[in-house]
């Protein structure tokens, strides 16, 4: 059961992931990642972490990608070129990609060599009460700092985004 | 295997009471505000205008659905059917009352047993979470539907509703986070459960007569960014017909435009839910049983067939003389349902709950024939200005007296 | 693979090695149209992207070894995502109304 589950979502997952990069609307590209995060807060319900999953779909599909969408629309970014790129690049694009794809998946198995299953159910610790207890008790000065670094952020991006002062 | 037969069951009982409450809504809707503005509303469609819904819905799907040649067809049509998904995503999680057991069916030889199921299609541990999540993504639905339709009224339009809708889910978000603290648990079931029982004897423990902090000005807080959130005036500046030539739907036509007005009735309903079970305890009667709460309903159903009987003795229109009795007969009908000992813990707090949801609705609908509508500045300094600040103080003080009474 | 193989997949679950493997191939994609495209908002979203895949390999790990700490480290790099995603955008929405473009190759007057 959480085989096909695992193989369904993964599926879309991937197929999202490229429709990302090989859409020429931006639009398109930013529904498909919305896709792609969606996919990948199931496989996190699946591995047990049913809070991270939710935040996942409350915090990047529903807060940041909208983000993405209002900054989209608001500059009107029209579908992109396809202008002339070398044909060294075009040539060697996928087989390099490729290489890249073989050297991560061999190096991942070569250092996890026995990893284990992942059943639903195996793993239960991964309920609110877990990840705040964790959070406020031996993880509680990275969370200040976060904290500190969203208040740069949210300054930041008001003192970029707003209209010079005439 | 049963399990997928009953909660198949569940699904298309759901659904179907959903589908048949939206439709209705809109008629109490039109009903309610007409009455409030002394006038009549919809009556010549079967009997006090009850066919009028079934009338919208073939005009409806009868109407011409024209797609206009300027948009982006992909997402000027994914657009309403990604709206209503998401409203209806969120029905699937709220539980509408007790447990329900359906005694041992013998057919032939062969004995289905006794099955007990809960009154709710999946109970999800972190429910409140999947509510604001969905509420998240249906932002999506309105503004790619203003940006699809090439249209810069509309895609203002839909941008100022998404802007909104995102600044107004932070102040839901902190209204929502004051009664967890109490509650303990994220699961919508956990949370009404912890609402049962009665202080002093007779005062319901819900969630805005709870000690240490009852939690009313989170209620209200809670009441108002739903109000946003749903698009419903006084914050429905976006999709008024008369601003922004009717804002981001406006090159919606038919079926596509039910669709969207599908989406808003069903986000009000899931809201209304939210706001029962999180601070109205849910399917928890307002007094204990022992005082006789069970006969509040039988009660209420009878003296509204009484009424409704009275009035066809001298009726106020000639047609009146056959419908106000009909209706009369089943209001008593339904109080000897309701009287009825077997059924009665099953449908009680079905009643309850239902009855504390359309207390919200109607106070929604209150609302609409009641408020000018908001400014655009006005309503997104209200919501960063005011509503945000006071809901996290009201979360600060609610941690605080949770911390120090636990 | 034999019959025994498929059965010890139904009976146990997923290999975490299959959660890693999905995680490279996010994270192959995502770096592939960081440097084959020239929209600088898909770029950005290339990044997320490779955020993401990053995400699911701590997910699978602390699935792996019955722990919470993978997952808090998933909820911090979701922050920073947040607050890089905020700031970035508001980088490209000055570069826009300075430029007037959104093509990464026209963006360039620093060289030369």
């Amino acid at each position: 059961m959480d085989l096909f589950a695992f193989l369904l979502f993964a599926f879309i997952a991937v197929i999202c992931a490229v429709n990302v990069v090989l859409q020429r609307h931006p639009i398109a590209s930013a529904l498909s990642l919305v896709g792609v995060m969606g996919s990948l807060a199931v496989l996190y319900l699946l591995l047990g972490a049913e809070f991270i999953a939710m935040a996942q779909i409350i915090v990047y599909a529903g807060a940041i990608m909208v983000l993405f969408v209002f900054v989209i629309m608001l500059l009107n970014a029209g579908t992109e070129e396809r202008r002339g790129r070398s044909w060294l690049a075009q040539i060697l694009g996928l087989p390099a990609m490729l290489a890249l794809l073989g050297l991560l998946c061999f190096f991942a198995y070569r250092s996890f060599p026995d990893a284990g299953f992942a059943k639903f159910g195996d793993f239960r610790g991964g309920t609110a009460a877990e990840v705040g207890m964790a959070l406020f008790t031996d993880y509680l000065l990275p969370f200040e700092v976060t904290s500190i670094l969203i208040l740069i952020a949210i300054v930041g991006a008001i003192v970029l985004a707003r209209k010079e002062l005439e | 295997m049963e399990f997928l037969v009953i909660t198949a069951v569940k699904l298309a009982l759901i659904l179907f009471v959903f589908m048949t409450t939206l439709a209705y809504l809109q008629w109490v809707e039109r009903k309610v505000i007409a009455h409030v503005q002394v006038r009549m509303g919809p009556s010549r469609v079967g009997p006090h205008g009850l066919l009028q819904p079934l009338a919208d819905v073939i005009k409806l799907i009868t109407k011409e659905g024209v797609l206009p040649p300027h948009v982006n067809k992909f997402f000027y049509l994914a657009a309403p059917f990604f709206a209503v998904f998401m409203a209806l995503i969120a029905i699937s999680i709220i539980p509408f009352g007790t447990s329900v057991t359906i005694p041992a069916i013998h057919i032939g030889s062969s004995t289905y047993g006794p099955y007990t199921t809960m009154m709710e299609l999946a109970n999800v541990n972190v429910g409140i979470l999947l509510i604001l999540a969905v509420s998240s993504m249906g932002v999506y639905g309105i503004a790619l539907a203003g940006w699809a339709s090439n249209n810069k009224y509309s895609l203002i339009g839909g941008l100022r509703s998404s802007a909104q809708m995102i600044s107004y889910e932070l102040p839901l978000s902190l209204a929502i986070a004051a009664p967890l603290l109490g509650a303990g648990t994220l699961s919508l079931r956990g949370i009404a459960d912890t609402q049962a029982g009665y202080m002093l004897g007779f005062i319901p423990r819900w969630a805005i007569f709870q000690l240490p902090f009852p939690q009313i000005f989170s209620f209200i807080i809670f009441m108002i960014a739903a109000f946003a959130e749903t698009n419903r005036i006084p914050f429905d500046l976006p999709e008024a017909e008369n601003e922004l030539v009717a804002g981001f739907h406006v090159e919606y036509s038919s079926m596509t435009f039910a669709a969207f007005f599908m989406a808003e009735y069903a986000n009000m309903v899931t809201v209304c839910s939210v706001a029962t079970l999180l601070f109205l305890g849910g399917w928890q009667p307002l007094w204990p049983e022992a005082y006789g709460s069970d006969f509040i309903a039988p009660l209420i159903f009878f003296i509204s067939g009484a009424i409704c009987i009275y009035h066809g003795l001298n009726p106020a229109r000639p047609f009146d003389r056959i419908t106000l009795p009909v209706f009369g007969v089943i209001f008593f009908g339904l109080a000897g349902l309701m009287a009825f000992p077997p059924t009665v813990p099953i449908l009680m707090p079905i009643f309850w709950f239902l009855a504390k949801v359309g207390f919200l609705l109607f106070v929604f609908i209150w609302i609409r024939a009641t408020l000018p509508r908001f400014r655009y500045d006005q309503l997104m300094g209200f919501a960063w200005k005011f509503l945000f600040p006071v809901a996290l103080a009201n979360l600060l003080i609610t941690g605080f007296l949770v911390a120090l009474f636990e | 693979m034999e019959p025994s193989d498929a059965l010890k997949l139904l009976q146990n679950g997923v290999p975490i090695s299959w959660y890693l493997t999905l995680s490279a191939v996010l994270f192959a994609t995502g770096v592939a149209g960081f440097l084959f495209r020239r929209n600088i908002i898909t770029v950005f979203m290339c990044i997320e992207l490779m955020l993401n895949a990053v995400n699911l390999s701590f997910i699978a790990f602390a699935h792996q070894h019955r722990q919470v700490s993978g997952q808090l480290f998933t909820f911090f790099v979701m922050v920073v995502a947040a607050a890089e995603a905020a700031v970035g955008l508001a980088i490209i929405l000055t570069v826009f109304r300075n430029r007037s473009t959104l093509n990464i190759d026209e963006i360039n007057t620093l060289r030369n």
